[in-house]
């Protein structure tokens, strides 16, 4: 029989998918429910002199009407979850609802309760709110300058933090034989699963029980804070993530809405829903990256880097959010050195409240900043020293007997084979023909460009002292049951919540492989607090290589545990019992076995069990990883760029990614190509766009481009596969390779077609009208 | 998102909704397909008292030939004309531009009628109504009238439609035997409408001089509008490149270029330029 | 004129009737009405197509036709797509072929492709993308649901199907 690991097999989780069967939470509906809406601040920055709620109180319909003011008493604030030591730190919690101040548009300042959602709607348009005006900063570089507008009376200059880590002596810079210094803006995105966030709450006044589903990637860590805003202990407070439509980061953070919707239906002994409309997604759910990074690279004539430094100015939007601190500086800053062996580095991040939505993890978290910067720097050194930006990258990247290689950041990659993966992109491209082609299309006023990214990405958070270390406040270990039932089924229990990653499968897929029973004969369950013990989210590509590893040693302790009852059955030791395909075998004796639904049927019965081994068929495994995984990779881009308009076309995309062992190549294959349209996204076409104001103006899916079909060929996808030694299945993460490796392949290859035009850097995303500005001023030196 | 209140009624003939329009004082609002007023319901940009339903007034579909024209009743889907044998004979460019609106579930739904009386400057139908003489035929209490599509368009959103009149058809010139034509549109991304759509129609006199010409532009400003300044140049001319090029630098001298977050004003004017220039030496190099 | 309209429609092949707000939407008539949840709403403004149903045979936007435009047509939801025979070819192929992660957008982009298919049993990949120009998904990159698509295809010709049949079309 094949291996299931590593067999590209359907999802388990489709039928249910693909017949509307699924359960989203805009799909429950509870008895007597009623409906929440949000009345947003149409201001970026404003005190809230009055609001009157006592027209829209009075329209049938209506249940209730509350302000910030109303819920004083009844919920605390949203607080973060990520208290970075060491960087003055000034963490601002969100309230409920605004009630002195708004600090950003969309911040949400009274909410209609009513019979449906739309009287809810009608509803807040009868509120009336008097704002007093005053002046926004939105960029988190005008912010910090002493004159900006303060959003908190008690921070300074807006600066929620200031982390450094590493020194270079400024000689490094000041005797190196050649330094490239680029300023490079990692423009705010929004995440935009296609679902938006939404909850339903149901109390129940007799036993205190409350039940909350919601769009979450880690309901375990709702539980955690909401347990303590709402003030219900743990053992009374039920989170469900049922089905979740996509969150890429946007769904880890705790936000206040749902809290606000479970501390009414408390109040007032109704289940409550309420489903975020797309426009308010836009304004309301954390937004990602906002990065100004300035790097500075120093290295010598014949191509080795030697010193890299590097100042993130980030934007933390209005509050600090969930993990807020984290992403531009521990995320960010511990990877600044990328797959290369540079010898120093050194980081400074500030942190910036504006008037702006918060920002926290977007698919990759820091990482595809720090990649983009590094990326783009080893082109920008390439094209100062006259070297091919492929030997450059092959002169710097760590070696493979460097491994695990501790890096000038101090994290220490696991395991790697850079270089191979460089090979078989390159393999897959044909470099030489297409310097070839490239020369002969710009003879016909044809512009192509390549551009290359070697990249490699920190993953699978943990270990939890790790966590401790850098003020993370949480564990990152996973846990899994495996319950093997009395007719041998099995039921595998996991903290990672998944939302579209196929999980159910993978994870299935590992625990049928090693009991060596069908895939069909497993079922996974999770997203839900009261069954799943515990659960420290998915995000940061550690599904598999944190959850997954925890069901694979769950596993191994189901298989000891069955060892010793067949050997009891069959009467011999131990130590003489084979376990192949599901069946115990007495050594030598293939007529003496038992199968493991035999055992389980045994186990479960215990009219005979061993001395000292007690009832029923169940491992648990409690998982903390010794270390991060390091996926790693190359990708290449090619690209048209129409003169005429700026216009730029993908005309190829490869990508060799390494992401250790793969369970199932079919759903890795979809996770790279996922990524990768999102990383393309982010180079191309998508950005927030706010006026000086503070208003969001691509607030929409008409004016924020999402990636379409028509957008891309196809992907060019292969692996290799360097297993991690930190993790029993040897898995590294594989969810934001795409978005973490493509931004800074794409950019270069535009900037590779536009070297005709002595254009050197222009930022993201490369818009038609930028990359025709800068096509004309080219020219216009000329 | 969701509407406001308001309160429908259906019309069973042409008559029927006009007199509904009246009653409504002002308040009432024709339902055609629904795809360019219902998302304004849902922004509660437009809060009209009463809808006026005409989507089930059969004589308001279908595609005929009168004459040099083709006819096309107000409420006809954008599918059907993309399918209508006789638009894909006499009116390519027409099939080239509704084939590029949206997308498949909207083309499904989406009128005719609608998007010349919705007069989104963004659309793509004003320009091609503009290029090919489309003549806009209204029913209002007194009775119907022609109306020429060139002077219809009079700003965002606001046409020269009398508020109790219904466009009931639109009729669009056959162009000459012989005369090609492209419709160009560079798409918003996101939005798929038309940041500059260009529209152009041709023909050579048997000595190879452009005897006929028409170019219009949609999306780039407030309005849709011929560009004139690019036709006089090449009428009574033979096309060169050289005089292509000349022509189609003039694509934005006759209208007020728009200004938004995706394209400046002077980025748009540039690529009206850019867009005449290939629709010009698409049909006629 | 009334701020209460009666609308009835056949939809999944049973015939329904209510009396509903105008304003009510199409997809909030299937969700909330009927409970047909398989319809999601992904955008509020057209662009993602995660609410298309087939109308009268065609995919439209459940999310921009107020129910009441619906009155007296026939609507197939994804809940009409399979039958007690199995998966439609539709759904087999994007299981097959992987096209789908999070599921949200599936249900639309998959009626949304039946509506290419019945218009063009043979696409080319370009083609495939382009049809897509009306759905947006933010997890596969599209590739797999143009192999999807693709795949589809190929099945529904080799049972020579020329128009993409529903379940609810065969039970009636």
């Amino acid at each position: 029989m094949a291996s299931l690991i590593g067999s590209a097999v359907r999802r388990k989780e489709d039928p249910r998918l693909l017949t509307g069967n699924g359960c989203f939470t805009d799909d429950i509906k509870l008895t007597g429910m009623v409906h929440a809406a949000f009345l947003r601040s149409p201001h970026a920055h404003a005190r809230i002199i009055r609001v009157d709620t006592e027209k829209a109180r009075s329209l049938p319909g209506v249940t209730a009407v509350f302000t910030g003011l109303d819920l004083a008493g009844k919920m605390k604030a949203v607080p973060a979850m990520w208290f970075l030591p060491g960087c003055d730190l000034k963490p601002k919690d969100r309230p409920a609802l605004a009630t002195d101040k708004v600090r950003y548009a969309g911040e949400a300042v009274a909410v209609v309760i009513a019979e449906n959602r739309y009287v809810a709607r009608d509803a807040l348009d009868l509120i009336e709110v008097d704002y007093e005006v005053l002046p926004a900063v939105v960029s988190q570089e005008l912010a910090m300058q002493d004159d900006a507008a303060l959003l908190h009376d008690d921070v300074p200059n807006n600066l929620a933090l200031l982390w450094k880590a590493g020194e270079i002596p400024d000689e490094v810079f000041a005797d190196a034989e050649v330094v490239v210094k680029q300023r490079l803006y990692n423009q705010r995105v929004i995440p935009s699963p296609m679902e938006t966030r939404g909850a339903v709450a149901q109390y129940n006044p007799g036993s205190g029980e409350m039940t909350l589903w919601c769009t979450s990637q880690n309901p375990h860590i709702h539980r955690l804070i909401y347990a303590d805003v709402l003030g219900i202990p743990e053992t009374k407070l039920r989170i469900i993530a049922p089905d979740v439509g996509g969150g890429f980061g946007a769904k880890i953070a705790t936000y206040t809405e749902e809290a606000v919707v479970a501390c009414i239906a408390r109040e007032i002994q109704k289940p409550v829903k309420w489903v975020e409309e797309r426009k308010e997604h836009f304004m309301a759910t954390s937004h990602g990256r906002d990065e100004v990074l300035e790097v500075e690279l120093a290295g010598t004539k014949d191509g080795r880097i030697t010193a890299l430094r590097v100042t993130n100015t980030a934007n933390l939007g209005a509050y600090l959010s969930t993990f807020g601190a984290g992403c531009p500086t521990i995320d960010f800053g511990l990877m600044v050195t990328g797959a290369y062996a540079i010898p120093q580095a050194a980081v400074v991040t500030y942190g910036v409240y504006t008037n702006t939505t918060p920002t926290d993890a977007y698919r990759g978290a820091g990482k595809p900043e720090a990649t983009y910067q590094i990326e783009r720097a080893i082109d920008l050194f390439a094209d100062k020293i006259g070297m091919d930006p492929v030997e450059v990258r092959r002169i710097n990247l760590v070696p493979n007997d460097a491994f695990p290689y501790n890096s000038a950041m101090g994290v220490t990659y696991d395991s790697g084979d850079y270089q191979k993966a460089l090979d078989k992109a390159l393999e897959i491209f044909d470099y030489e023909a297409f310097r070839e082609e490239q020369k002969e299309q710009r003879q016909k006023g044809k512009y192509l460009g390549v551009g290359f990214s070697t990249y490699v990405e920190l993953c699978g958070f943990g270990p939890s002292a790790v966590a401790g270390a850098i003020g993370f406040q949480g564990g990152v270990w996973e846990n899994s049951t495996v319950r093997v039932h009395p007719g041998g089924t099995v039921t595998v229990f996991t903290g990672t919540s998944p939302h579209g990653q196929g999980t159910a499968t993978t994870f299935c897929q590992i625990v049928a492989e090693k009991l060596g029973v069908p895939l069909s004969d497993v079922e996974l369950v999770s997203g839900d607090t009261q069954s799943v013990s515990m659960g420290w989210g998915t995000y940061g590509s550690r599904a598999t290589a944190v959850g997954g590893a925890a069901v694979s040693l769950a596993t191994d302790r189901v298989i000891e545990k069955a060892r010793k009852i067949a050997a009891h059955e069959l009467e011999t030791t131990v130590d003489q019992i084979e376990f192949i395909a599901g069946q115990f075998t007495v050594k030598g004796d293939l007529s003496r076995s038992r199968t493991i639904q035999q055992i389980a049927r045994s186990a479960n019965y215990a009219w005979n069990l061993p001395e000292g081994v007690e009832p029923a068929l169940e491992g648990q495994s409690f998982f903390d990883p010794s270390n991060f995984v390091y996926p790693f990779g190359t990708h290449i881009c090619v690209v048209e760029v129409d003169e005429g308009t700026g216009e730029v076309e993908i005309k190829r995309y490869i990508a060799v990614d390494d992401v250790g062992r793969v369970i199932n190549p079919l759903l890795a294959e979809g996770q790279v190509h996922g990524g990768i349209a999102q990383g393309v996204g982010q180079a191309l076409w998508e950005g927030a766009v706010y006026t000086e104001q503070g208003q969001l103006q691509s607030g929409t899916f008409m004016d924020y481009t999402m990636p379409k079909a028509r957008f891309f060929p196809p992907i060019e996808s292969a692996f290799t596969e360097t297993l991690s030694p930190v993790n029993p299945l040897g898995a590294k993460g594989i969810g934001e390779t795409g978005t973490t490796a493509a931004p800074p392949a794409v950019v270069n290859a535009v900037m590779d077609a536009l070297k005709p035009f002595g254009v050197a850097a222009l930022d993201m995303p490369l818009t038609p009208e930028k990359v025709w500005r800068a096509i004309r001023s080219g020219r216009d030196k000329e | 998102m969701i509407p406001s209140t308001f309160s429908y009624v259906q019309a069973h003939s042409v008559e029927e909704a006009i007199r509904l329009l009246r009653e409504s004082d002002g308040e009432g609002k024709l339902l055609a397909g629904g795809h360019s007023l219902v998302p304004l319901l849902k922004f509660r940009l437009t809060t009209p008292g009463t809808l006026i339903d005409i989507g089930e007034i059969p004589e308001l579909r279908g595609v005929r030939k009168e004459g040099n024209r083709i006819v096309i009743g107000a409420m006809t889907t954008y599918r059907q004309v993309l399918s209508d044998p006789l638009v894909a004979q006499h009116l390519p460019l027409l099939a080239q531009a509704i084939g590029q609106i949206g997308d498949i579930q909207i083309r499904n739904r989406g009128t005719i009628g609608g998007n010349i009386a919705h007069a989104d400057p963004a659309a793509d139908l004003p320009g091609v109504a503009l290029a090919l003489d489309a003549m806009l035929e209204i029913q209002g209490e007194d009775g119907a009238e022609l109306v020429e599509a060139d002077g219809f368009f009079l700003g965002p959103l606001v046409t020269a439609l009398p508020e109790t009149s219904l466009l009931t058809s639109v009729s669009f010139l056959i162009p000459p035997e012989g005369a090609r034509s492209t419709y160009l549109k560079y798409a918003h991304p996101a939005s798929g409408y038309a940041v500059v759509g260009v529209c152009a129609i041709a023909a050579l006199d048997p000595d190879g001089v452009v005897s006929t010409i028409r170019v219009a532009v949609n999306g780039a400003g407030d309005v849709a509008y011929r560009a004139r300044s690019v036709e006089d140049k090449l009428l009574g001319h033979a096309p060169t490149a050289e005089r292509i090029r000349q022509a189609a630098s003039l694509a934005a001298d006759d209208g007020e270029m728009g200004s938004d977050q995706f394209a400046s004003e002077e980025y748009r004017r540039h690529l009206c330029c850019v867009y005449a220039q290939r629709a010009l030496e698409a049909i006629l190099l | 004129m009334a701020h209460q309209a009666e609308v009835s429609m056949k939809v999944n092949g049973a015939e329904s009737k209510s009396v509903i707000e105008p304003r009510m939407l199409l997809v909030h008539y299937l969700r909330e009405e009927l409970n047909l949840t398989g319809t999601h709403i992904g955008c509020d403004t057209s662009q993602c197509g995660a609410c298309t149903v087939l109308l009268d045979g065609d995919p439209v936007k459940s999310c921009t036709v107020l129910a009441v435009q619906a009155n007296g047509k026939s609507i197939t939801t994804v809940e009409g797509l399979a039958s007690k025979e199995g998966l439609h070819p539709i759904q087999m192929s994007f299981w097959e072929k992987h096209g789908l992660q999070c599921g949200f957008c599936t249900p639309g982009v998959m009626i949304a492709a039946i509506g290419l298919l019945n218009e063009n049993p043979d696409p080319s990949e370009e083609e495939i993308r382009l049809a897509l120009e009306g759905v947006i998904c933010r997890c596969t990159g599209y590739q797999f649901i143009v192999d999807a698509v693709k795949h589809a295809a190929q099945t529904l010709r080799e049972a020579g199907e020329t128009k993409v049949a529903m379940a609810d079309s065969m039970k009636a």
